[in-house]
């Protein structure tokens, strides 16, 4: 599905040349989830961008459903680090825009975005805008539309990284029941090790920048999941494995200043 | 309900204020305390504006004003949008042309009137042209600055999902630039009306600018009173139909007070 072949971005500004990602190589295949997990700053928004085709490698390829998709738009759906729906567009407004963006016709996108406005129980804001919801709300909805978006890669960037403890493991089970239902390719990027366990098939660990991939794990358990997982002898373990390279990637950093 | 009262408890104050002030210039007219052949009572100048041979005339200047004001307003701020939406999406033009808008807006665009007159005589051209660009410049400021600030992560999720350039434009950045546009439309609308009196003074023909100086050379203080209100209610109408065209666009902008408010987790 996804194919990122030996990708390097570097930016360049008045203090010099930064190099955010080196020669990374990722795969994530048809109805696979797929976790990055990472330190802050680590380049993970950056690679999505690239794979995006919002922003041109400085090296690599990305190849979206066998074909060289790199530096063009539009062939991923995307749930965005904040929920970046439009003020000024209802809720279902939002998720029917960005469904005709991606090529869907109009009265399908709008009947689709109510049905499972209705279905995720979001029925009544089907009309609102956007600033009378609560942030969990506003980032149910920019799932919901990436879910519904016709491309079959989705990426998700942090997206439950501004909400509190406690509502985020509900969007995480929340996420879950609907992902399991609806198997679409999923890369998604975290800070969070445990979202990462709970959620993904395979969960790829990156280091600081400039970011390599450190580690590559496939997590066991069987699905659908369930909320005891995270007490499983073998979830502390994975966890363990991942806190180790993220804290030693912390040491280096913090060893050379920075 | 609420809303009514909270709109009624904002006007009494102010409406007061004025009656107190329209008041006290009586009572000093009145009690001569200021002598009524240098400043007219409020009283004197509305019976002088509803005289028999004051009323039409003063109708037709305000007429001819309303016509001026609406055709600069009108061509001036339809040519800023438009250029503020083409400089947007032509960005190597705007590089070399957006410092100079900036600059021109310390420049007193209506000291352009004489030599509009010089250029183009006394007809409704250099007048209607004068009052354009008076309009033109903050729309098109106002307009460009609320393009370029369109928020970047929406512009980011927008690109990446395939929305190309246009529908960039129409689905994201005009929308949000609609705020900035109406700051601009408002200055629009107050220097319209300011630039269209002048203008009119310059050749005094027609229009309420012109009416008022034939009356102040003429030593008719009350005509001149009254045409001074009658610019003045021009110009607050003028602003007040921009504010309820601008209520009734942006309707998804979260009320006073309701910003925070947020409902469900
Ligand atoms: N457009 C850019 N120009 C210069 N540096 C950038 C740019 N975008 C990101 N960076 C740098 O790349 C690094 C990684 O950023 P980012 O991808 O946002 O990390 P993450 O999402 O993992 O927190 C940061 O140090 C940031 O300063
Ligand atoms: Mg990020």
């Amino acid at each position: 599905m996804l194919e990122v072949k030996k990708v390097s971005k570097s930016f360049a500004d008045a203090r010099g040349v930064k190099e955010v990602l080196r020669e990374l190589s990722l795969q994530v295949a048809e109805g696979e989830f797929v976790s990055i997990v990472g330190p802050s700053g680590s380049g993970k928004t950056t690679l999505f961008g690239v794979i995006g085709g919002l922003q041109q490698p400085t090296a690599g390829e990305v190849h979206i459903g066998g074909q060289d998709t790199t530096g063009e738009t539009g062939h991923v759906a995307y749930m965005p680090q904040q929920a970046s729906l439009l003020p000024w567009r209802t809720v279902a407004g939002n998720i029917e825009l960005s469904l005709t963006i991606a090529g869907v016709e109009k009265r399908k996108a709008r009947s689709e975005a109510l049905v499972w406005l209705e279905r995720v129980g979001l029925a009544e804001y089907a009309g609102a805008y956007p600033h009378v919801l609560s942030g969990g709300m506003q980032q149910r909805v920019s799932f919901l539309r990436a879910l519904l978006s016709p491309q079959r890669l989705m990426l998700l960037d942090e997206p439950f990284g501004a909400l509190d403890a406690l509502t985020r493991e509900h969007m995480q089970k929340w996420l879950l029941s609907i992902w399991e239902q609806n198997r679409r390719s999923v890369l998604l990027v975290t800070h969070s090790i445990e979202e990462a366990l709970y959620l993904s098939d395979r969960i790829i660990v990156l280091s600081a920048s400039p970011a390599v991939i450190l580690d590559e794990m496939i997590v066991p358990f069987e699905r659908p999941r369930k909320e005891e997982l995270r007490e499983d002898a073998r979830f502390m373990e994975l966890r363990n494995r991942i806190y180790r390279h993220l804290a030693e990637g912390a040491k280096e950093a913090g060893g050379d200043g920075n | 309900m609420d809303n009514k009262r909270n709109l009624w408890s904002r006007v009494w104050p102010p409406a007061l204020v004025l009656g107190i002030l329209l008041a006290c210039w009586q009572a000093a007219v009145s009690f001569a305390l200021v002598k009524d052949w240098m400043i007219p009572s409020p009283v004197n100048v509305v019976k002088a504006a509803f005289a028999s041979n004051v009323w039409p005339r003063l109708m037709e200047h305000t007429g001819a004003t309303l016509g001026l004001t609406a055709i600069g307003f009108a061509g001036g701020t339809a040519a800023g949008f438009v250029l503020a939406a083409l400089l947007h999406l032509l960005p190597g033009v705007r590089r070399g042309i957006y410092p100079l808008l900036i600059l021109s807006q310390n420049v007193p665009i209506i000291i352009l009137g004489p030599i509009m007159t010089m250029l183009f005589g006394y007809g409704l051209l250099p007048k209607a042209l004068l009052v354009m660009l008076v309009c033109f410049f903050p729309v098109c400021i106002a307009m460009l600055g609320g393009l370029t600030g369109t928020d970047e992560s929406l512009r980011n999720y927008m690109r990446m999902i395939g929305s190309g350039k246009w529908t960039l434009f129409w689905r994201l950045e005009l929308p949000s630039a609609l705020q900035s546009l109406f700051s601009g439309l408002k200055i629009a609308a107050s220097y319209s009306v300011l630039s269209a009196t002048f203008a009119e003074m310059l050749s005094p023909k027609m229009g309420l600018g012109g009416y008022m100086v034939l009356s102040t050379r003429g030593y008719m203080p009350e005509r001149a009173f009254a045409s001074a209100i009658l610019i003045i209610m021009i110009s607050l109408t003028l602003f007040g139909l921009i504010a309820l065209l601008e209520r009734a666009v942006i309707r998804w902008r979260p009320g006073k007070g309701e910003t925070g408010r947020h409902v469900g987790s």
